[in-house]
C-alpha cells in the first residue's frame, strides 16, 4: 500500500481540482482549482522520481556517488510544468478580466447564452 | 446544463478516472524504488559536461531544445495577457493617486528590495552550481522590483519600471537563446549542443558550457515577463477606469 499511496494521493488532488471546477460560481476560483488540478501532476512526477534515501541531484557540496539521487529528470519536467502552468494562469486571468468588462459577471453559470 | 445533471456527469467521470488511475497505479514503479534508468544516465550527462546541478544540465543541455519550447510559451502568453489587457476605446487612463505607506512597511520593503534584487541575480548566476537558475532568479528579480510599489506607491514603480524598455527585455532574452542555440551549428554540431565553448572547471561559475549562458537568457526574459504581465495587471487595478464610470 505504502508503494503506491503517493501516486493515488496525486490522483485525488486531480479529482479535487475537477470538483471545484465543476461546481465553480467565480471564474477566478475556476482558475484557482485548474491550478489545483495542475499541482497533482507536480506530485505525481515528483513522485515517480523520488528514491528511498535519495538527497537532491546536486553536486555543489556533494560527491559525486556517495549518496543515492533521486532523479534529476522528474524534476526538470516539474519544472518546465510549473513555468507552463505560471503561464496559463496568467493568460486565463487577463481572460477574466475580459469576460468581466464585457459582461459584467464572472459566475459562469450566468455567461451559458453566448452574446455576439 | 442543469447543475443536477452537471454533478451525475462529473461523478460518472470521477469514478471512471479514478478506477483507470487505481488500477494503473500498481503498474507504476514502486514508490522510492532503486531503479531509474533515465535518472542515472543524466547525472552521467552532466558529470561528463561537468555541471554541478544536474536539473540545470537536464534542462539547458540535454533538453535544451524543449527549454526553448517552455520558453516560447512564456513569451506567447506574455504577449497573449499584453493583447487581451489593453486600454480600449471606453476607458481612459488616470494617473494614479500618491499612497500613504506605514514607516515600518516602507522601511523594510526599501530595505529588503536590494537584498531580493541580489538574491534573484545569484540564483540566476548560479544555476549550474546549486538549486535554482533562470527561471527561479528571473521571478525573484522582478518580485524584488515590485517591492518599490509596496514600500512607496505606484509612481514610484512606474519610474524605475519603463514597460517598452521590459518588453524589448523580454524578445532579446528570447532571441539570444535562440542565437546560443544557432552557435552550436555554426561551431559544427546540432542546434543548442552544448559544444561552443569548453566545459570549464567543475563546480566553479565558469562549468557547463553554454548552460550558465543558456540560464542567463533565460533568466533575463523571465524577468522582463513577470515585470511586464504584473505591469498589465497593476495597470488594470490602478490606472484604468471606464470612461463614464466613477
Amino acid at each position: 500500500m505504502m508503494s503506491v499511496l503517493p501516486y493515488l494521493f496525486a490522483g485525488w488532488i486531480f479529482l479535487a481540482g475537477c470538483y471545484g471546477l465543476a461546481t465553480s460560481r467565480h471564474l477566478v476560483h475556476a482558475v484557482g482549482c485548474l491550478a489545483v488540478c495542475q499541482s497533482s501532476t507536480y506530485v505525481l512526477l515528483l513522485a515517480v522520481g523520488y528514491r528511498d534515501g535519495g538527497t537532491a541531484p546536486v553536486f555543489s557540496d556533494l560527491k559525486p556517488g556517495s549518496r543515492p539521487l533521486v532523479d534529476p529528470v522528474v524534476q526538470a519536467l516539474a519544472l518546465t510544468d510549473v513555468v507552463v502552468g505560471a503561464t496559463v494562469t496568467a493568460l486565463l486571468l487577463a481572460l477574466v478580466m475580459q469576460v468581466a468588462k464585457r459582461h459584467g459577471t464572472v459566475d459562469p453559470d450566468e455567461l451559458s447564452e453566448l452574446r455576439g | 446544463m442543469s447543475r443536477r445533471l452537471r454533478m451525475w456527469i462529473l461523478a460518472v467521470g470521477a469514478l471512471g478516472f479514478a478506477a483507470l488511475f487505481c488500477a494503473a497505479c500498481p503498474r507504476l514503479p514502486a514508490f522510492g524504488g532503486d531503479s531509474h534508468p533515465y535518472g542515472e544516465r543524466a547525472v552521467r550527462a552532466a558529470l561528463a559536461h561537468r555541471t554541478a546541478n544536474v536539473v540545470a544540465a537536464v534542462n539547458f543541455d540535454q533538453r535544451a531544445f524543449d527549454t526553448l519550447g517552455e520558453e516560447s510559451i512564456l513569451f506567447a502568453s506574455v504577449l497573449g495577457t499584453v493583447v487581451l489587457l489593453r486600454q480600449t476605446r471606453e476607458e481612459r487612463e488616470v494617473p494614479p493617486a500618491p499612497a500613504r505607506v506605514p514607516l515600518p512597511v516602507r522601511r523594510y520593503a526599501l530595505l529588503l528590495l536590494p537584498v531580493a534584487l541580489v538574491v534573484g541575480l545569484y540564483v540566476v548566476a548560479h544555476g549550474q552550481l546549486s538549486p535554482g537558475g533562470g527561471f527561479q532568479g528571473g521571478v525573484v528579480v522582478a518580485t524584488a522590483l515590485h517591492l518599490l510599489y509596496i514600500g512607496a506607491d505606484y509612481r514610484a514603480l512606474e519610474r524605475v519600471r519603463p514597460v517598452g524598455v521590459y518588453e524589448i527585455g523580454d524578445a532579446a532574452g528570447e532571441g539570444a537563446y535562440l542565437v546560443l542555440g544557432l552557435a552550436g551549428l555554426v561551431a559544427g554540431s546540432s542546434f543548442l549542443a552544448n559544444t561552443v565553448i569548453g566545459y570549464g572547471t567543475f563546480n566553479t561559475l565558469a562549468s557547463g558550457g553554454i548552460v550558465p549562458l543558456l540560464n542567463m537568457t533565460v533568466g533575463m526574459e523571465v524577468a522582463c515577463a513577470v515585470v511586464v504581465l504584473l505591469a498589465r495587471f497593476l495597470d488594470q487595478a490602478v490606472e484604468i477606469e471606464e470612461e463614464s464610470g466613477r
